[in-house]
Parts: C-alpha cells; structure tokens; sequence
C-alpha cells in the first residue's frame, strides 16, 4: 500500500524531472550557502581555538604595564616574591624566506594546562633545551622548513599554523636578545606571595593574553558572514517554498484521486513528508559538497583577510568535518520541512471532492495574504523596537533582517491591489481575464518576486556599503600614510641614531612612539603624534575641540579613536585612565578604519617623558615626492637595511588596498550567489506558472481568443 | 455472507452563502450481491452527492449507509478509506486518473493499495478493455473513451463487492457508451459486484436490474 502510493506520487517527478531539478538545486544551494559559510567560520574558530590552547592563553600572566619586554631579573623577583610563573617569548622570527611566529617556553617552570603539547620527550629529556634544541611546528610548516637549517623538528597538529615553539633559551639566542615577553602564571598560586606593586610597580596581572582576544576581535566578521550565509539561505527557501507548492496543487487532482481510491489523509501525510525528507537528505548531499567546494575557495581569501585585518592566524586548508555533514542535512530538512509545512497542512485539510480548483487555491492565497501581511507589519513593528532598544552588532543584524524580510512579506499587497483595481477599470472582457488571470497568479510569482527583491536589496545594500567602505578607507589612507617612507630601524636605539642623523636630509622626521596598553580593560595602544603640519593637515579627526594639536602638543589631552570613543561613550573634556598614572583630556576624536581595538593619539613629548621604554623602532620620513626612490636606496646602503624595512607610501596603500579587496572577495562572491539565486527563483517560478496556464489559454483560446494573445 | 448494502432514511444538506440547500430529505435504498441498480433524476437532484456520501466521501448530517455490515456514517476518516480501499471500485464522471502514472500503473493502482493486486485479472482486463496496446501511455496521450476504460478498469481491479459509477458514459458518444457499458456490464457480472449507477438516459437504465428515480430530495420507485 505504502509503496503503492508513494510510487504514484513520485512518478510525478518523472513527468517533471525540471520541477524536480529545480528543488533540488533551490535547497542544495540553500544549503551549500549556508553550511559553506559555517564551515569557514567553524575552521576559523577552531584556529582560534588551537592557538589560543596551544600557547596558554586561558591562564594568567605577568605583563609590563607599559607594554615593554620584560628582563631576567623581574622574572627572578617575581619567583621570589612567591609567584609560580614560567617565562615566556613571542616574536615574529624568519627563517631564510619564512615567516613564523617564534614562541619560546621554559619547559621546567611551564604551568600544567599551559600547553597541550606533550613537550616532555622521555627518551631524551634534555633534547628540548641543550642546543640545538628542538622546534615543535605542525605537519603543514614541517614542509615548508624542509630546506631550511633548523634545529631537530618536531611535528604535532596541536601547533597553532605558521608558529614554532621551542625552549626560551634558544629562542631568545635566535632572537639575540633576553627579553622575556610575559610570564605564565600557574592556575592556583600561593596565598602568601607578595603583591606585584610592592616590589615591582611597573609589572601587572593580567587575566589572559592577547591572543585570546583574536576570537573576540574577529566576532564582526564571521557575524558578518554568518548573516550573509543566513540570507542566502532565506533567499533559497523561497524557491524551496514555490516549488514544493507548485509540485502539491498540480497533484492536488491525484492526492484527491489517492484517496477517493481508498488512502486515508493521514497515510498520504506520512508519505508526502517521506517525499520531502527523501528530497532533503538528496539536496542536502549535494548541498553539502556544494557547500565544501565554497568554502573551500573562499578560504584562503579570508585567511588571508583575517591575518591582514586583525593578525589572526587561520589555516588556509579546510579538515573535513562529520559535523558539518549532519549540519548540511539538518539544515537541509528543515529548510524543506519549514518551505513544506504550509502545502501539507493544506493537503491535509483538502476536502476529497474538489470544489474549482484555482478558485480554493486563490481564497486561501487572501487569507494568507492577510496573515502575511499581519506578519509584515510585526516584523516591521520590531525592527522599530530594535532601532529603538537595541544596542550591538547582533541586533543591528536583528534590525536590517526584520526591515528586509518585513518589506518582502508586505510585497504582495499593493501587487494585489493593483491588479484588483485593474481588474474593477477593465472595460473589455479580454483585458477582464487579463487582470483576474494575473491576479490568480499572483500567489506563485509574489514569492519568486520576494525573493528576488530581498536578494536585490542585499545586493545594492552590500554594494553600497562596499564602495562607501573603500571610499573611506582610500581617504583615510590617504590621510593616515601622510608621509612618503616609513623606516623600521629594528631597534630604538638604532631609530634614534638614525634620526638625528637624517634630521636635515629631509623635510621632516616624524618618530613613531607606540606602546602596548589596556584601555578600560581591553587590549589597545597608544601611539605617537609628532607636533607637524602632517598630523594638524591630514590627521581624520571626526570630532575635535578648538586648537585641539595645540593640546596634544603639550601632553595635557590626548586623541582617541572612533571605536573607543563610541565603545565608551568617551565625550570630550573627559579624561582617560593610561598607564602608568596618566590621565590626560580628551580634546578629539579620529577615524581608525579596521582597527577593532581602541587606540590613544599622544603627543610625541607626553609619550618620550611618560613612557621612556615604549617601542620607537620606526619612524617615518616627509620628503619630496620626486626624491622617494633615491632616498629609499640612499637609506638602504647607508644602513644596510632590508628593503622590508623601509617601506615607501605608495607600496604600503597599495597593500593595504589590496588586503581591503581581499575582504571583499567574500562579500562579492557571495553577493553573486545570492542574486543567482534569487534570479532562480524567478526563472523557476515563470518556468512552472507557464505549465500552469497552458491549459487556462486553451480555455480561453476556445472561447473564441487567439492564443498568441 | 452474500454483500448487501443498505442506505436507510439519509440526510443532506450544504450550507451556501444565501440559504441551505437541502438535498437529500431521508433516501433510503438497498443493493444486493450481484445486483444492479440505475439512478436517474434532474441536474441538481442530489444524485452524485448520494454517491459520494455512500463512498464516504462526505459525510450525511443523518441516516445510515451499511456497506457489508459496517456502517460508513459512524466510522473515521482512516476506517472509511480503508472500507472504500477494500469494498468500493468508483468510476467518475470525469475519470480521475494520476497523471503521472501510465495506463497500467492506473489500472493496477487501487488492487494495489488493497492489495489484492492478481497479474493473470489485470492482463484480462486490459484484454476485455481493448487496453492491451496502450498500456505504457499516459492519461493526456488517450481518448476520452479511452480514459473512461481505464477508470473502469481501475475500479474492477480489485474485484471490490460494490461498484459505484457515476454517469460512467456521460462524455461518450453513443456507440462508443453502449460498448463500454455492455463491456461493464460483463465484468460486473463475473466479479458478482453490485452496481449502482447514475445515468440521466432512460435507454441506458432500462438494461440494469432496477432503476429508482431521485427527485426534491426523496427516492420514488
Ligand atoms: N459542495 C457543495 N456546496 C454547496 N452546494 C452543493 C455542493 N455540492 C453540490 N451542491 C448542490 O447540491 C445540489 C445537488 O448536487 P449534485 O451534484 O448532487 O447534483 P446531481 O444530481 O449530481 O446533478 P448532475 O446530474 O448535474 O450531476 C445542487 O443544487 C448543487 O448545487
Ligand atoms: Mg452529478
């Protein structure tokens, strides 16, 4: 019986294998969206994940208020204050033509759940910190040092990517110098330890470091992602919702027959919901591998994006999760079940005996259309709460949603009214059908055309945004990167010496002071401002008092960037907490595009005096633009510098450009994806809507029109 | 125990936007194993409305309608299926077959369902039914006397005890309606179903075994 049935009622397929084709494909791509985008944000998280584990971010450390390395001895003092803390050294290291991160960790102090390395080798113990030493990498790495010296490699997949670790000492003579980076507090410490401010006032504790942070640094971005890959998914469901409606009133006919020969509503129920979920786990497999392939090339994109915007290091290769397979059909079924319920609530209510087909349909089509537009209005009305009430990224996303889904819903009315009024003008019989005939088609198109309107507002919406973004983004490097090379001498002391000596060579010499700092809490910096034309002509600032550079000149108020100030609610005339005991003004407020942490403007004075151990390893150089290049060389020789190291205007807007467009790409790759599905919908739609009404032409063909009409 | 069906004192009315439209004001009537009865009566008489009430397709608002001792009237949606599954063959006026399946997939579809499905009946059949060359076309690629063979056939398939049909020829011509019905008629006969069968032609009810006629809602003999 069972077989029976449901052999009639997929048997409609065969006769419509492009209805078929097309729900299948509307609910794959669905799908494939939407699990490619959560595959990409899993992989991203995981490396997050990783690195954070693997380097022992979740505990405790000791840090320098001001940012600075720091020295033996206060690790020594530390010890004997009573604190149980490991040292510990990151650096960006190369080695020959690689990049890498160099951790070095001290293997008998190292707290227990610092590390998930297994670094302890029992065969030979001391292999990790007698020289040469080892260096722990993953698989991927490993390969890529093939050719390179090295100490002894050592491979495990618990190494975070493009990241070595190895025994401090060594790191630190690789390194060539002694600085110790933090140290690594263990979980429980003894109660009788001496306060750090006791004996060193310069140190702090901190609850975890940085690196912790990347997770919630890069937080916008996948949100940005996952809203982007939820509307694809919505987009899809309308083409999911059209089609399986179509496919049941053309069977309404058979389903009526199925059981007038004897198949109770419920059985037919049980079978129609077999068809679905038949139909979801096929289209959820081919989702899923669609979505593999997507994620798959937009990967490297935003690997490369997140290491360019926020220095988060994710891998470029997607792991092939089980997860994501149960997800993918998952979400597939619901999407099915979700597009499907309508028609099958409806299938169960259908009377045996048919009353004029189009005719039900059309009167259930008002009162959907009333409970729609019901809906609508709802989702209208808590877009205005949100704007209201809400505050953060997520009810933004909340907001444009409700606004976006709320106007596709409401569509459907004024096309209703307009086509009711044509029908209620209409002088001649022909142009009579003509607008009844439409209207009784508009529940078919309506959904073709939501969501085409949805994915086209998406569209010109992310495009917008997109272009504004650059436009800004041009404009602030235009402002920021005002002078014409920028020289990282690698030391200060080096910095300093150059300085003086280029002071008179060039137009201007601007030093670059910058200090790791916690702004309320948080990771940030403060940076340098030299008291020159450059900074009063070109600096963004959004929002500043009068004579604000004169202020920061002085070292009484200082600037901060948009995101702090907005963060914090920071007003000006309002003072800040710094390091150190500072507590300057705020005098103004700057545009900093793509920096997510917040960021202190100082004066370059306030910053020499108050933090005398800050980083000033680079600086920058104003000089006539037609003098660029020869200065450039000039430097080069006379320092022996690197050409990494003396980097000229042009070069670094062009990079930054290019990692801007890079953030893009999966923007306008998706961007794409979404209008062609929304194109789909639409082709889907008129495609079965001229099925439908081959018939009603002939129909009205015999009543004496000319079917061409 | 021989098939007997019995409709005693039924009721119906719709409800229509204006006022109710009483139908069926207390029809009662009975068929015998092998027995075939005609129903005739005006457009609008209520005649495919009692067909449909005593397939279970609707339901009376009162009376009862005993179909090989099961009453229709008290059972569930799923019991009447199951009832119209296993007793029932209905042969419509505008046929009903599934689009999507071929001639033989039609023809085999409800002795399917009942499971009742016998390859050596079908090939019989669609013998007697002059099918035999149209078995792999589908429903739009026939005739219209075609597609009435083929209800036909459907009902048969399973050799259900009571046959309804309702105006069985109505879209036929007249050579080709007393075919199909003598046809009918012979297999009605060897499956010794009861037949009752609305016609609004006189010649045709003449050559059943009884014909009631059904007018303002009240069956006179
Ligand atoms: N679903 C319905 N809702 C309201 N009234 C109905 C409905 N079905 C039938 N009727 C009315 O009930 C009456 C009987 O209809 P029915 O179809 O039984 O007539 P009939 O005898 O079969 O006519 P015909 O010979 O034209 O087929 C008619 O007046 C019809 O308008
Ligand atoms: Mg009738």
């Amino acid at each position: 019986m069972i077989l029976a049935s449901l052999g009639a009622i997929l048997s409609h397929w065969r006769r419509h294998p492009v209805q078929l084709v097309l729900l299948v494909l509307g609910l794959s791509i669905a799908t494939a969206l939407w699990t490619g985008v959560q595959a990409i944000n899993a992989e991203a998280r995981r490396s997050y994940d990783e690195a954070a584990s693997a380097l022992g971010a979740d505990l405790g450390v000791i840090v320098r208020s001001d940012g600075g390395p720091l020295t033996t001895e206060d690790f020594v003092n530390v010890r004997r204050a009573g604190w149980l803390a490991s040292p510990m050294v990151e650096a960006d290291f190369s080695i020959g033509p690689i990049d890498v991160r160099l951790v070095g960790v001290e293997l008998l102090t190292l707290p227990r759940g610092a590390t998930t390395l297994d670094l302890d080798d029992a065969e030979d113990p001391g292999a990790f910190f007698q020289p040469p030493g080892q260096f722990w990498v993953n698989e991927r790495l490993a390969a890529q040092l093939e050719r390179q010296e090295t100490p002894p490699l050592r491979i495990s997949d618990e190494v975070p990517a493009n990241t070595v670790i190895t025994d401090i000492g060594i790191a630190q003579s690789l390194l060539g110098a002694s600085d110790i980076s933090r140290l690594v507090l263990s979980g429980t410490q003894p109660a009788n330890r001496t306060p750090l401010r006791d004996f060193a006032p310069h140190l702090e504790e901190r609850a975890a470091t940085d690196s912790a942070d990347v997770s919630r640094l890069t937080d916008s971005f996948h949100l940005n992602l996952t809203a982007f890959g939820l509307l694809s998914f919505v987009v899809g469901l309308f083409i999911v919702y059209a089609s399986i409606n179509l496919a049941f009133e053309q069977r309404r006919a058979t389903f009526r027959t199925i059981r007038a020969v004897g198949l109770s509503a419920r059985m037919l129920s049980l079978i129609l919901l077999a068809e679905l979920a038949l139909i979801a786990v096929l289209s959820g497999m081919v989702g899923v591998i669609l979505g593999y392939v997507i994620a798959s090339a937009l990967l490297p994109g935003v690997a490369a994006t997140l290491r360019g915007l926020y220095g988060a290091a994710v891998t470029g290769e997607l792991g092939l999760d089980p997860s994501w397979w149960a997800a993918g059909f998952g979400i597939s079924i619901f999407g099915a079940l979700a597009a499907g319920s309508q028609a099958l609530y409806r299938m169960l209510r259908l009377p045996v005996l048919s009353g004029a087909h189009t005719a039900a349909w059309f009167r259930s089509f008002t009162r959907d259309l009333r409970l729609q537009t019901v809906a609508a209005v709802a989702l209208l009305a808590s877009a205005v709460a949100l704007y209201w009430t809400g505050t953060g990224l997520l009810a933004g996303f909340a907001l444009l949603g409700a606004l976006l889904l709320g106007c596709a819903l409401l569509l459907p009315l004024p096309l209703s009214l307009a086509t009711l009024a044509g029908q209620k003008l209409a002088r001649s019989p022909l142009a009579e059908w003509f607008w009844a005939d439409t209207r009784m088609q508009l529940p078919q198109l309506s959904i073709a055309l939501m969501a085409l309107m949805l994915a086209l507002a998406t569209n010109i919406g992310v495009g917008t945004m997109v272009s504004s973004f650059r436009e800004t983004f041009t404009g602030f490097l235009d402002q920021r990167l005002a002078a014409e090379l920028y020289v990282d001498a690698g030391s200060n002391e080096r910095a300093e010496a150059m300085q003086s000596d280029l002071e008179g060579r060039v137009d201007a010499v601007l030093p670059l002071w910058r200090v790791q700092a916690r702004l309320f809490g948080e990771p940030g910096d403060i940076v340098s401002a030299a008291d020159h034309a450059t900074f009063r002509d070109h600096w963004p600032i959004i929002e500043g008092a009068p004579r604000v550079w004169d202020l920061v000149a002085s070292g009484s108020a200082v600037l901060v960037n948009e995101q702090l100030a907005r963060r914090h609610d920071l007003e000006l005339g309002q003072t800040i907490d710094l390091p150190g005991g500072w507590r300057p003004e705020i005098a103004g407020v700057y545009s900093d595009y793509g920096n997510t942490a917040g960021q202190v403007l100082a004066g370059l004075e306030a910053m020499r005096e108050r933090y005398p151990s800050a980083d000033h390893s680079s600086f920058g150089l104003r000089v006539a633009e037609d003098r660029v290049g020869a200065l450039r060389d000039e430097i080069m020789a006379q320092y022996d510098l690197p050409g990494s190291a003396i980097v000229d205007q042009a070069s670094l807007k062009q990079l930054a450009q290019q990692a801007f467009e890079r953030t893009f790409i999966v923007t306008g790759a998706l961007n794409v994806l979404t209008l062609a599905v929304a194109g789909f919908a639409l082709f889907a739609s008129l495609a079965s809507q001229s099925s439908m009404r081959a018939p009603q032409r002939l129909r009205s063909g015999r009543l004496g029109f000319a079917a061409r009409r | 125990m021989p098939f007997r069906m019995i409709v005693s004192n039924l009721w119906k009315t719709y409800s229509s936007e204006e006022k109710p439209i009483e139908v069926l004001k207390g029809v009662s009537l009975s068929l015998d194993q092998g027995q075939s009865l005609a129903l005739t009566g005006e457009s609008g008489s209520g005649k495919s409305t009692l067909l449909h009430l005593i397939a279970g397709l609707d339901h009376p608002d009162r009376g009862d309608i005993l179909i090989a001792g099961q009453n229709m009237v008290g059972l569930g949606q799923g019991e009447r299926a199951a009832l119209r599954r296993k007793s029932i063959g209905l042969i419509f006026q505008s046929f009903n077959l599934i689009p999507s399946l071929t001639v033989a997939g039609n023809l085999s579809f409800q002795a399917r369902l009942a499971g009742r499905a016998d390859p050596d009946w079908m090939r019989d059949l669609a013998r007697r039914l002059g099918l035999e060359d149209l078995m792999g076309r589908y429903p739009e690629e026939l005739s219209g006397g075609q597609q009435q063979r083929v209800a036909i056939g459907r009902a048969l398939a399973s050799r259900p005890p009571l046959v309804l049909a309702d105006e069985p020829t109505g879209n036929l011509d007249e050579a080709t309606a007393d075919a199909v019905l003598t046809l009918l008629f012979d297999l009605i006969h060897e499956s010794r179903s009861a037949l009752l069968m609305v016609t609004h032609s006189d010649r045709l009810a003449d050559r059943l075994d009884a014909r009631v006629h059904l007018s303002a809602g009240h069956i006179d003999q």
